[in-house]
């Protein structure tokens, strides 16, 4: 910003307050999850004893583990049913309707689909556990895959399919040969989010686990965990969680065109 | 017509060709739309129907038609806490807009190649994970937290303050996990609008103020309607801020639909408060929609 007026300095000094006010609480937690003495009180020196001290808890351990597997398996889905659609709805002219379904997942309180879902299971009888954690990540994941895969297939050249198909190949060809490679980042700028969402997904998989370990997600642990108050195992913990997620969602970001980001 | 152009005969007729890609595009997304309607749509109607069923002898469901469990919606109990919802929400989102206009405007005023950048740095916590965010307030907050220790320590306060457990920490809550939301939102009316117009109002004398609450805001006025609604009707539907930073002391309508599933066992009255809540999300959308289409003709009039 070239404005050296004073409403341009106030301007950028509450912009960069606003990053303080951001990551501020975050950094915090990461610089006290390194203090030997585990809480504020006193700094006794930097130490990684308390990341230590997680791997000896085979509850988090457990949850860790559930967590990927939900993330990964309704990532998988969501992906593939997400760019399916998304190359459907691009192709038609009209969808309004179909927008608005679509835009739906996304903004939906997640308390309201958490109720939704758990009601859905019970009618049918369905026992809960991981599987059905799954099935319902998928929803909302299919949502934001299709429209990450959207914004890539806004700026994809349609005449090069068209030549493709001019030139003999079948739409399968065309699809594998042309289409998935050009639009490939964008799939995988989708399935990357889409993991990070389902792997600090809360409220939907609290409704939808089952009882006991077997379906707890590293999410309800945390839950369980940060109700008795501050411990430097938790912080810890969510240092590593929210490494992970930023990491997912930087590499998101770079595998999308510019000015087309979440 | 182009030599490589191939010859009408080995083409698709237009007529069938069109049939042919409609039909292609449905088998692309019946996959999805069927996941969509079986694991959305579906569940989403069973609590339609559940709101207007009674609670069955031992927290079941009669399937017996009933609109009691709005009438109960209206006690004064349940009101109470409506308000109180409404009240924090609100609170919420002034404070949120106020910190995110003038963040969103700081960012859409810097040069173009660095916008991308500056946005995305506000959106990244939002995409991480929400206990985590919620849980490092309490690390700040609690009477041993860096907060009092730090006002202490300078001498300010002798007794920890209890900034913890209160209003004060569930709205401060609110507003750190939805701040990007707010920001994205304005920002993109922002985006979108004509600074010309801006640049004329200077040209022609206007001090930057008057421009801006003449021009800038009247246009960018749908954005921050968006922002709030989302906003408001997040906060409003939250239990888990309440529950973490306001020590359960305070309860919102989330927490009254959670309880309704998890520990009152009355689905049917949990139902019709979910639906209740979806409901005042479609109006406050209607209204924000509304809005967008009145700034859309008076920006046409100008």
């Amino acid at each position: 910003m070239s404005d050296r007026s004073t409403p341009g300095r106030l301007l950028r000094a509450h912009l960069g307050l606003t990053y303080l006010f951001l990551y501020g609480p975050i950094a915090v937690l990461m610089v006290l999850s390194l203090n030997r003495a585990g809480l504020p009180t006193a700094w006794t020196g930097v130490s990684l004893h308390w990341y230590g001290e997680l791997a000896r808890r085979p509850e988090i351990l457990s949850a860790a583990l559930n967590t990927l597997v939900v993330a990964a398996a309704s990532t998988l889905i969501a992906t593939t049913l997400g760019t399916s659609l998304a190359l459907g709805v691009e192709a038609r002219a009209r969808r309004g309707l179909l927008d608005a379904l679509l835009f739906a997942p996304m903004i939906i309180p997640d308390i309201v689909l958490a109720i939704a879902l758990l009601s859905f299971f019970t009618l049918l009888e369905v026992t809960l556990g991981l599987h059905s954690i799954i099935l319902s990540h998928a929803v909302f994941n299919i949502a934001f895959v299709c429209a990450v895969v959207r914004t890539r297939l806004r700026s994809f050249d349609h005449s090069i399919t068209e030549a493709s198909a001019d030139l003999g190949a079948t739409p399968f060809t065309t699809f594998r040969r042309i289409t998935l490679p050009v639009i490939f980042p964008g799939v995988l700028a989708g399935a990357l989010l889409a993991f990070t969402l389902s792997f600090d997904e809360f409220i939907i998989a609290f409704f939808t686990a089952g009882a006991g370990e077997s379906s707890t997600t590293l999410p309800m642990r945390i839950y369980a965990m940060i109700r008795f108050g501050v411990t430097p195992e938790i912080n810890a913990m969510a240092t590593l969680i929210m490494l992970v997620s930023f990491t997912l969602v930087l590499a998101s970001q770079r595998l999308q065109p510019q000015g087309a980001r979440p | 017509m182009s030599p490589l152009r191939p010859s009408p005969r080995l083409r698709p007729s237009p007529g069938g060709g069109a049939a042919r890609g409609r039909l292609r595009s449905l088998a692309l997304m019946a996959p999805g739309l069927g996941w969509l309607t079986a694991f959305m749509l579906v569940p989403c109607g069973i609590v339609f129907v559940f709101a207007f069923y009674q609670r069955g002898l031992y927290g079941g469901i009669d399937p017996v038609l009933t609109t009691e469990n709005f009438t109960r919606a209206a006690e004064p109990l349940y009101l109470g806490i409506f308000a109180l919802s409404a009240r924090i929400a609100g609170l919420a989102t002034l404070v949120a807009l106020l910190i995110g206009y003038p963040a969103a405007y700081a960012i859409a005023r810097a040069p173009a190649r660095r916008q991308t950048g500056l946005l995305f740095l506000v959106m990244l916590p939002f995409w991480s994970n929400y206990l985590i965010r919620t849980y490092a307030w309490i690390v700040l907050l609690n009477r041993e937290g860096l907060i009092n220790r730090g006002l202490a320590e300078i001498g300010l306060i002798e007794a920890p303050l209890s900034l913890l457990y209160n209003e004060f920490a569930v709205v401060t809550g609110l507003v750190y996990n939805y701040l990007p939301f707010v920001v994205l939102a304005i920002y993109a009316s922002l985006q979108r609008m004509d600074w010309s117009l801006v640049e004329a109002s200077a040209d022609l004398g206007a001090p930057a103020w008057r421009s801006f609450a003449r021009i800038t805001l009247p246009l960018t006025l749908p954005g921050v309607a968006a922002g709030a609604v989302f906003v408001f009707v997040l906060s409003v539907g939250n239990f888990i801020t309440p529950e973490l930073l306001g020590g359960g002391r305070i309860q919102m309508a989330g927490n009254l639909i959670y309880d309704q599933f998890l520990t009152a066992r009355d689905w049917p009255f949990g139902a019709a408060l979910a639906l209740l809540l979806i409901l005042a999300m479609m109006l406050l959308l209607f209204a924000q929609a509304a809005l967008v289409n009145r700034a859309g003709r008076e920006g046409r009039d100008v």
